[in-house]
């Protein structure tokens, strides 16, 4: 028998003989179950158990779909049958399992049609465990191995397996739970669909209303958040572009440390520029109370609403914008601007006719970064908006205030994908599939022209005075966790750190008492855990993306990139409303969390991937082939080890996105694991704004301490010195 | 503990490549390479000769028609599987190895000991000269040796096939030149038989036991070296190896083996190779032109062009009522100058009637 389809044999019988079928309340690694009436208990049992007992009959084909692939011992791949066999098995049983799984809920039949005409099943269900996870898993790669031995991607087991895992994976767990937004905001308050309900939410005046034109009443949170996002993206992508010049383009000295400084805020949570905004401009912000003092100007809430959340949602994304924008700056061949020179274009003909058409796909991705950043960012409204409602707060409100109205959250989320989607793809319609790369790999050791004079000073002020700006901002952050109350008494003080970490050294041994550190523990294994699952994801995408062909690999690339499209807000709604009830029960676990971040953070590692792998010859994998390595074997010894850098940057972002994310998490945390970033959030609202800070400057450190440790993990690639100097693919050249 | 060889012949039965929907890279195409042999795949950029060997190496699948290594057929068989090695274009060495570790990769793969793997891949690197570089880095060796290594990396693994592509196409003249007989002797000695893709026709007429011209996704002609030099087949091989002249000539009469040729004002005697009185053309190969200044001697009459002077021999471009000529001198002492008149006569050879 084929060894692979012998090793998924034994994974899917230890899925039906020995785990449980069900997902086990108290959790299963504490494996508490064991001692605890397993096999016969109904809560722990495996199939078999559940069968002898004559209950959940429904389960009885699974086993059955499970001994078709033993049909194929002796069969060779080529023989019709062996796919055939594989495909009837893995097919069937995976449809079985997920049809089985939406019909038997928590409380019988889950449709009442089925019970009118099968009478009430008096028997249910809960979400399922890891016998029923390993099950699928083997279903799944029964089929894929049928399908490759029908000659799929030239019989490649590997990669079509890859390909399937993908599919399933990403439809299980990004565009299965947006759709529930879509059913969600189509049913009322009973489950019953009802279109009117739909329009009803949907028109609301909350969302649509236009009174700020003519009135003191705020407009509709839509409107709002369009207007912001667009605004945020315009001035982010303008931004980065005045630092990405500056850091390319000007003889000036420094330019290094800029660019240091630049990447700062990246590993803060973006709410914590908000906090510091309240800092600086709040009712007892120091600007405020300075020019109250000198210029006896009255203080007022101004920096609520707009404004605020303008600026700190700038100071936010202007970094990542900024990374955007170099690498195309960068990625720019200097022979394109010197050949324009030597054609008698001046630097700023040279500029303004090669140069910035060049920039397009990154002024694009930027924009669009910088739109859905901001549609999504909750962190900052939430502190900085007062009357300026955004969709992202209203979900949020709409879920766990007073109305708790999930269907109203639904179709909130519904509006703001519709946006983002829309901008997503109007992105990708402007760029085309024109290539706008113009490396080459062939180092043609030119350098870039400067900036032509008429831009280099606006350049020069925007970017010093900003800079100085974000270093005042970061400041504040560092003083602030150091005095006893903002505005009032700024006595230097350690309280803040010590309620929130501090540790007791007693005969028990190591006491955590701040109360800090149960949220802090969990926010470092979930984004430790989440980090390499993301990374391997996003690479194995890429890897399938940049060197496969196969049928339905446009809708492939669609779909994989389509999860950046999808704010955290709706991500962290749909996963409630997905994840709530069987067949996948994770509300309140540590796994929605991680999911939640590595699907998030996919598109990541797969641009991180897609961009260092169009540097790899591909005749190195093929050498590789005819050297008579799988493709397997090729991944791992070729592919890997040389994309090293690669690696680094998607462990790096997802793990900082992990420990600085919010607008998803806020929704998806629970007592057992609150993340850091929940936890304070929570203590802003109260205003404990001192403990809030001081554990940001906490995070603040441990990130870049983790940004270093990850580097000396993975290592330098090994390669000689006369490599010629590849520079590095613009991430962003490519459509996102 | 040398490298042998277990040579097979390679078959191709009506096999055709279309890529996505409409570019056919390789149509219909049927050619056998026996086994210990060199065949040479020429032809211009473009025709498909890489699309012929990635095909031979699994590493493209044919659309329709069988692809045989020995006997077994191995059209839908992967690369991974196949019993082939190939040397790159751009050589492929993996940059985070050593020489050594690349070229003991295919074997560490099919599961030699590691010990055993290390020795054979000595023995490779002393069948390419290359003893005692097993410790660099690929990017610490010219691109000759580079070269080197890839051929090396290849033979190890004693294939049933090995495949070129283009393999000297990134070196300079001088180094093509020696490498190219370097790969030939190695070839005859092992007995391999290897797939030799290349643009370049004078390789191809240096290295091949055979070749096989492509043109357009079809095999134009396949023979030996000498046969396509001296009897193209058509118009195409005829000019693309060699640089013949081509010029139309009328066939007054076939008796025998002979065709009676009327070429402007020469009359001549050539094999009709198969071809009916009428309209034909003619090959002449640039040195096999006789160039007289002697107004008064037999020949069709022309003017000099140009006149370029490559130390061992003469160029010219002469004009005459056939159309311009180039043509070869090896007189390079008494040159001819443009503008003068000349008579252009025809040696006894490298002359051939081309059907179209
Ligand atoms: N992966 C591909 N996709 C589409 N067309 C291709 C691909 N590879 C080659 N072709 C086309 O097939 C034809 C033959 O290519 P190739 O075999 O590489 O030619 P050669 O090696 O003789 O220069 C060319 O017209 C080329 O454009
Ligand atoms: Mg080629």
């Amino acid at each position: 028998m084929n060894r692979t389809v012998l090793l998924w044999l034994v994974v899917g019988w230890i899925g039906v003989l020995i785990l449980p079928w069900y997902v086990i309340e108290d959790g299963f690694w504490g494996l508490e179950w064991v001692l605890d009436g397993y096999p016969f208990d109904t809560d722990y049992g495996p199939t078999w158990a559940h069968l002898l007992e004559g209950e959940k009959v429904w389960l009885a084909p699974i086993p059955l779909f499970l001994l078709l692939p033993f049909l194929t011992g002796g069969r060779i791949k080529s023989d019709p049958l062996y796919s055939k066999i594989l495909i009837v098995s893995g097919l069937g049983g995976l449809s079985y399992i997920v049809i089985q799984g939406f019909i038997v809920g928590i409380a019988g039949w889950e449709y009442t049609s089925l019970e009118l005409l099968f009478g009430p099943l008096g028997q249910k269900q809960y979400g399922l465990g890891y016998g029923a996870i390993l099950v699928s898993a083997a279903f799944l790669f029964f089929t894929t191995q049928g399908i490759a031995a029908r000659g799929a991607v030239n019989g490649d087991v590997f990669v079509v397996s890859s390909i399937g895992f993908i599919v399933a994976i990403v439809g299980a767990f990004i565009f299965f739970p947006v759709s529930q937004i879509l059913i969600s905001a189509l049913q009322d308050n009973e489950g019953v669909y009802s279109l009117g309900v739909f329009l009803e939410k949907f028109t609301d005046k909350k969302i649509w209303g236009l009174d700020c034109l003519y009135s003191t009443v705020g407009c509709g949170a839509a409107w709002n958040s369009l207007f912001l996002a667009i605004t945020v993206g315009a001035t982010t992508t303008a931004l980065g572009l005045v630092f990405a010049l500056v850091a390319t383009r000007s003889g000036f000295k420094y330019r290094k440390v800029l660019r240091a400084l630049t990447i700062l805020p990246i590993i803060t949570p973006p709410f914590v520029i908000g906090l510091s905004i309240i800092l600086l401009f709040g009712l007892s912000g120091i600007m405020t109370q300075f020019f109250g003092d000198v210029f006896g100007i009255q203080p007022t809430r101004w920096v609520y609403g707009l404004p605020g959340i303008w600026i700190a949602q700038m100071l936010a994304y202007t970094p990542i914008a900024f990374l955007v924008m170099i690498g195309v700056v960068e990625g720019i061949s200097p022979s394109m601007e010197e050949a324009a020179q030597t054609l008698r274009a001046d630097r700023w003909k040279t500029f303004t006719t090669v140069s910035l058409p060049l920039m397009r796909p990154g002024l694009a991705n930027a924009f669009l970064i910088g739109f859905i950043e901001s549609m999504a960012d909750f962190g900052n409204p939430l502190v900085l908006g007062g009357n300026f409602d955004v969709l992202s707060t209203e979900i949020f409100f709409a879920i766990v205030g007073a109305q708790n109205d999930q269907g109203m959250a639904a179709v909130l989320a519904f509006v703001l994908l519709c946006f983002t989607l829309t901008a997503f793809y109007a992105q990708r319609r402007w760029l085309g599939k024109k290539s706008y790369t113009t490396v080459t790999g062939k180092g043609d050791g030119g350098t870039h022209a400067l900036l032509p004079n008429r831009l280099r000073w606006p350049i020069y002020t925007v970017a010093f005075s900003w800079t100085g700006f974000t270093i005042v901002v970061y400041c504040m952050i560092l003083f602030g966790g150091f005095v006893n109350t903002w505005g009032l008494d700024h006595t230097f003080t350690f309280k803040h750190y010590i309620t929130a970490f501090s540790v007791n050294w007693t005969d028990g041994g190591l006491q955590w008492t701040g109360a800090a550190w149960d949220s802090f523990w969990t926010t470092i294994s979930i984004a430790t855990i989440s980090a390499p699952l993301t990374a391997a994801v996003g690479l194995l995408t890429a890897y399938i993306l940049v060197r496969q062909t196969f049928t339905g690999k446009d809708l492939f690339e669609f779909g994989t990139m389509l999860s950046f499209a999808i704010p955290g807000t709706v991500i962290g709604v749909s996963y409630i409303l997905a994840f709530n009830v069987p067949p996948i029960e994770l509300t309140g676990t540590g796994a929605i969390l991680v999911l939640c971040f590595v699907f998030r953070n996919m598109p990541v590692g797969v641009r991180a991937g897609v961009a260092a792998m169009s540097q790899l010859d591909k005749s190195l994998d093929e050498a590789s082939l005819t050297l008579g390595a799988n493709s397997w074997y090729t991944f791992r010894k070729i592919v890997l080890p040389l994309l090293r850098p690669a690696i680094i940057a998607a462990l790096v972002y997802s793990f900082v996105r992990a420990m600085t994310a919010i607008s998803a998490v806020i929704f998806l945390v629970s007592a057992e694991y609150d993340m850091a970033t929940s936890y304070i959030i929570g203590r802003v609202e109260n205003n404990d704004y001192g403990l809030a800070i001081a554990y940001c400057t906490v995070l603040i450190f441990v990130m870049l301490a983790a940004v270093l440790v990850f580097q000396g993990l993975v290592g330098e690639r090994k390669m000689g010195r006369r490599e010629p100097e590849k520079t590095i693919t613009p991430a962003s050249a490519k459509a996102i | 503990m040398g490298i042998k060889s277990k040579a097979a012949s390679v078959t191709f039965d009506h096999v055709t490549k279309i890529y996505g929907e409409h570019v056919t890279a390789v149509d219909d195409v049927s050619f056998v390479v026996e086994a210990g042999k060199l065949v040479t795949l020429l032809g211009p950029s473009g025709c498909g000769k890489t699309t012929t060997l990635r095909m031979i190496a699994g590493l493209e699948m044919a659309n329709t028609g069988r692809v045989l290594i020995g006997d077994q057929d191995v059209t839908i068989l992967p690369a991974t599987d196949r019993d082939v090695s190939m040397v790159f274009q751009s050589y492929a060495l993996f940059p985070h190895m050593t020489v050594g570790e690349n070229v003991a990769y295919g074997l560490n793969v099919s599961g030699m000991a590691k010990d055993e793997a290390k020795s054979r891949a000595e023995d490779g690197l002393k069948l390419v000269g290359l003893s005692g570089y097993g410790a660099r880095l690929p990017s610490e060796l010219s691109g000759g040796q580079q070269q080197r290594v890839a051929v090396a990396r290849a033979l190890v693994l004693e294939p049933q096939v090995l495949l070129f592509d283009e393999p000297l196409s990134n070196l300079d003249a001088k180094l093509r030149r020696q490498v190219r007989e370097e790969i030939r002797d190695i070839q005859k000695n092992l007995g391999l038989t290897a797939v030799y893709v290349t643009h370049d026709q004078e390789e191809a007429l240096a290295v091949s036991d055979r070749i096989i011209v492509m043109n357009n996704a079809v095999i134009a002609q396949e023979g030996t070296p000498r046969d396509l030099y001296e009897k193209p087949a058509d118009l195409f091989v005829a000019d693309f190896i060699g640089d013949a002249n081509l010029v139309d000539v009328q066939i007054k009469s076939v008796s025998g083996e002979l065709a009676e040729v009327e070429m402007a004002s020469l009359q001549l005697s050539l094999p009709h190779r198969g071809l009916k009185s009428g309209a034909a053309h003619a090959a002449i190969r640039p040195e096999s032109f006789l160039v007289s200044t002697d107004q008064s001697s037999e020949g069709i009459s022309g003017t000099i062009g140009k006149a370029v002077y490559l130390g061992n021999h003469m160029e010219y471009l002469i004009t005459t009522d056939l159309g311009d000529l180039f043509v070869v001198a090896s007189d390079v002492v008494n040159t001819i100058s443009p503008q003068t008149g000349v008579k252009v006569t025809l040696a006894s050879h490298g002359v051939t009637l081309v059907g179209n």
